[in-house]
This record gives C-alpha cells, structure tokens and sequence, in this order.
C-alpha cells in the first residue's frame, strides 16, 4: 500500500515527508529499543516506534526504512524533525498505541520482516 | 462460548491455537479472558499504558517482566521471536501465577494477529 | 509556610520496606506486596493502580541508582502516602531529571527495558502530590500523596 493508505488507516498526521505519500511499503516492525532497531531494520520497512530521538532518524537513513511511524501521539523533538527534512525520511504521527497501530496494519495486508539482520534463521 | 454483548469474549486458549503459541508456564490458567494487547519492551510505558486483562507482547525475557505483568493484572505475557523466557523468569511466573506463551511470529506479526482475533471476536 | 498536613491522621495501615540497591532479582516485590495488602484491604482498582505505579517506578530508581532503600507507605483515610527514601549518589540536577527521556542508566539497564526516562514523570502524573528533593552524595527523597475519594474510594 502507499503511506498515503497508512496515513490513513491510522488517522496520521504526516510531519515530514508530505511528498512522499505514494511511496510504496508492504513490511513493518516494532521497536522500543534503539538496539532493536538497529538489528531489525530491513529496507524498505515501516518503522513502528515510540522513541523520538535523532539517531532513529540517522538509522532509518543508513538502513533504508521507508517511513517512521510514531505511536501513542508521541512527537518527535525539533532536532529529530530537522534531521528527518533533511534525510528525507517520512515521519508520521498516531494516536493509537504500537499494539493498535501493528494491528490496523496488519490487517490491512502489511505483513512483518522476521529475520535479524545478522542472522540466518529458518521459519516454520 | 462465553458471551458479552452478543460478542464472543476470547480466553488465552483462544489465541494459544490460532497462533499455534508454546505454552511456557499457565496451561491450567489458559480460561483467563483476554480483553486487549499491549505490545512494549520499555517497563515504564507498560506500567503506565497497559491496562488489566491485556495480553502483553514483548522481547524482554528478564524476571522483572513478572512483576510487572502482576502489577498490572495482565492476562499473560507473549514472548516474541521465539525467544525464551530465562530460567528465573520461568519460576517467577510460577509463583505469581503469570500465563508465559511463546510466539514464533515478529512483535509486529504477533500483535496482528492477536488485533485480528480480539476485533473480529471479542472486546 | 504550608502546614504539614500528611502526618497526623491515624493511619489504617503503615509499614516500611527496604530496597536492596542493584538487586534486579527483587525488584518488584515490595511493590507487588503492597498491592497484595491493599487489595486486602479494599481499596478501589483505580487508586491500587496508581499506588502500585508509583511504588514500583520508585523502587525501580532505588534498585537502578541507589546502594539502598526503603518504601515507607501509610494508608490513611483519606489519602495513601508513599515515601522513597534512598542512600546513593543523590541527583544533581533534578529538574534535567524531571525531563522526559532523560536518563543516567547503564547500558545494561537500558536493555531491560529500564532507564528510558520515565519514571519521574510517571510518578509525578499518576499522584496528586508529587516532593522530590536529594543531597548529591547523600541520596534522594520522594513523597507521595494518591488522594481517595470517601464515596468512589472508600474502604
């Protein structure tokens, strides 16, 4: 679906990348860790997550992730909005918690990206 | 079949098949009813967002995720990616009586498909 | 000068729990046996909620940053009033410690899930009277009131 579809299913609010709204994504994941981001982050992905802070942003860039998706109507700080303008990586805003936001989502037909980037692992 | 509403109310058992989830710990509590999810690995958002009666999704296999989980009357923890729960985690949900499942499915995936289950059924 | 107002009504119930600083393995208990009394002795979910946040964020920041503690509660009338008394570095500056997100923890406390910034603040929004105050080199003070309301909360 485009991020404009997932603008909204969520009820989003896009604070940066207006332009960017026919971009294409299928795959999300979740993190709550900047650890977690780091080793999930697949290219081309949603990012679904409640931190705020610049390095997210400096993440989704080297990484290639699609757009970042803040939940439970978290804002991101004025630092991490610059930074996201001038990486041009999308941020939208929801007030649905990560719980409901996987859930719309999801049901919507996007589906999750599995493997850590640094394994190898066989699903059933 | 339990009903609230003229809507089926979902128990444990309901979601441990539909997700083919591993029983860690609770085989004898899986009638609880499940009401919502909260999907979180930050224990301050958890504490302060979950509600009673939700099935918490997380990758925190640690001990402290049992006390938690107690404080707030969730239904029981999901843990994801397969991962385990560590040996004290396990003795901890003994003791307090906290339902601990295995999900095989990503936290995105996991929380997906438990979302589809309570809102086609349930709450 | 405010009156102390907190310290002269009987207390219903009132016990003192100590917190053992680093220990990660009981965290948690004191504030799951408060709980466990107060749900004795029936006082409604919602201030049970709010007490049992606001005891657990506290020892979590003894357990986290303290060499020790303890949590003394007083179950009150009218109010519940929760104390985190601790013995640890103390906090510099409390107002940058108030601040969302900000955070002194280890690396290995961040990865349980802990130390992202929160528990302040959470303290803070889930009583109705919030006191910090800390020595640097001597430990930090938190007092908390949960007001109960006679014809919602009452025993």
């Amino acid at each position: 679906m485009t991020l404009r579809e997932v603008k909204e299913i969520l009820d989003a609010e896009v604070l940066v990348g207006q332009e960017q709204l026919d971009k294409d994504v299928r795959t999300a994941f979740g993190a709550d860790l900047m650890s977690d981001v780091l080793a999930f982050a697949k290219a081309g992905s949603l990012l679904l997550t409640g931190l705020t802070n610049p390095q997210v942003v400096r993440t989704s860039d080297v990484l290639d992730i699609a757009a970042i998706i803040l939940v439970r109507g978290k804002k991101p700080s004025p630092e991490t909005l610059t930074l996201a303008e001038e990486l041009k990586i999308p941020i939208l805003t929801t007030q649905y918690i990560l719980f409901e936001t996987a859930g719309r989502l999801y049901q919507r037909g996007i589906v999750g990206c599995m493997e850590r980037v640094d394994e190898e692992r066989v699903r059933p | 079949m339990e009903y609230k509403e003229g809507r089926e109310i979902v128990d444990l058992a309901t979601i441990v098949k539909a997700l083919d989830l591993k029983v860690r710990h609770g085989a004898h509590l899986l009638d609880r009813k499940v009401t919502g999810g909260f999907t979180g690995d930050l224990l301050s958002d958890v504490m302060a967002h979950s509600s009673e009666g939700d099935l918490w999704i997380t990758r925190q296999i640690h001990q402290n995720i049992i006390a938690v989980a107690s404080l707030k009357d969730h239904a029981g923890i999901v843990l994801v990616q397969g991962n385990e729960p560590a040996a004290d985690t396990l003795e901890k949900a003994v003791k307090e009586n906290v339902p601990i499942l295995v999900s095989d499915w990503s936290g995105f995936e996991t929380a997906g498909k438990i979302y589809e289950i309570l809102n086609v059924r349930g709450g | 000068m405010t009156k102390n107002v907190f310290a002269h009504d009987t207390s219903l119930y009132e016990n003192r729990f100590p917190v053992e600083g680093g220990n990660f393995d009981k965290a948690g208990q004191v504030s799951s046996q408060i709980k466990a009394i107060l749900k004795r002795m029936k006082l409604s979910s919602e201030i049970i909620r709010r007490v049992a946040l606001v005891s657990y964020e506290s020892e979590i920041n003894i357990v986290s940053y303290a060499r020790k503690g303890h949590i003394h509660i007083q179950v009150k009338p009218d109010y519940v009033l929760i104390e985190a008394i601790d013995e640890g570095d103390g906090i510099p500056d409390i107002e940058l410690a108030m601040q969302q997100g900000w955070s002194t923890a280890s690396q290995r406390i961040r990865e349980m899930g802990f130390g992202a910034g929160m528990g302040l603040c959470n303290i803070k929004n889930f009583s109705d009277f919030f006191r910090i105050s800390s020595d640097v080199g001597k430990g930090t003070h938190l007092k908390m009131v949960i007001k109960i309301d006679k014809v919602f909360d009452g025993i």
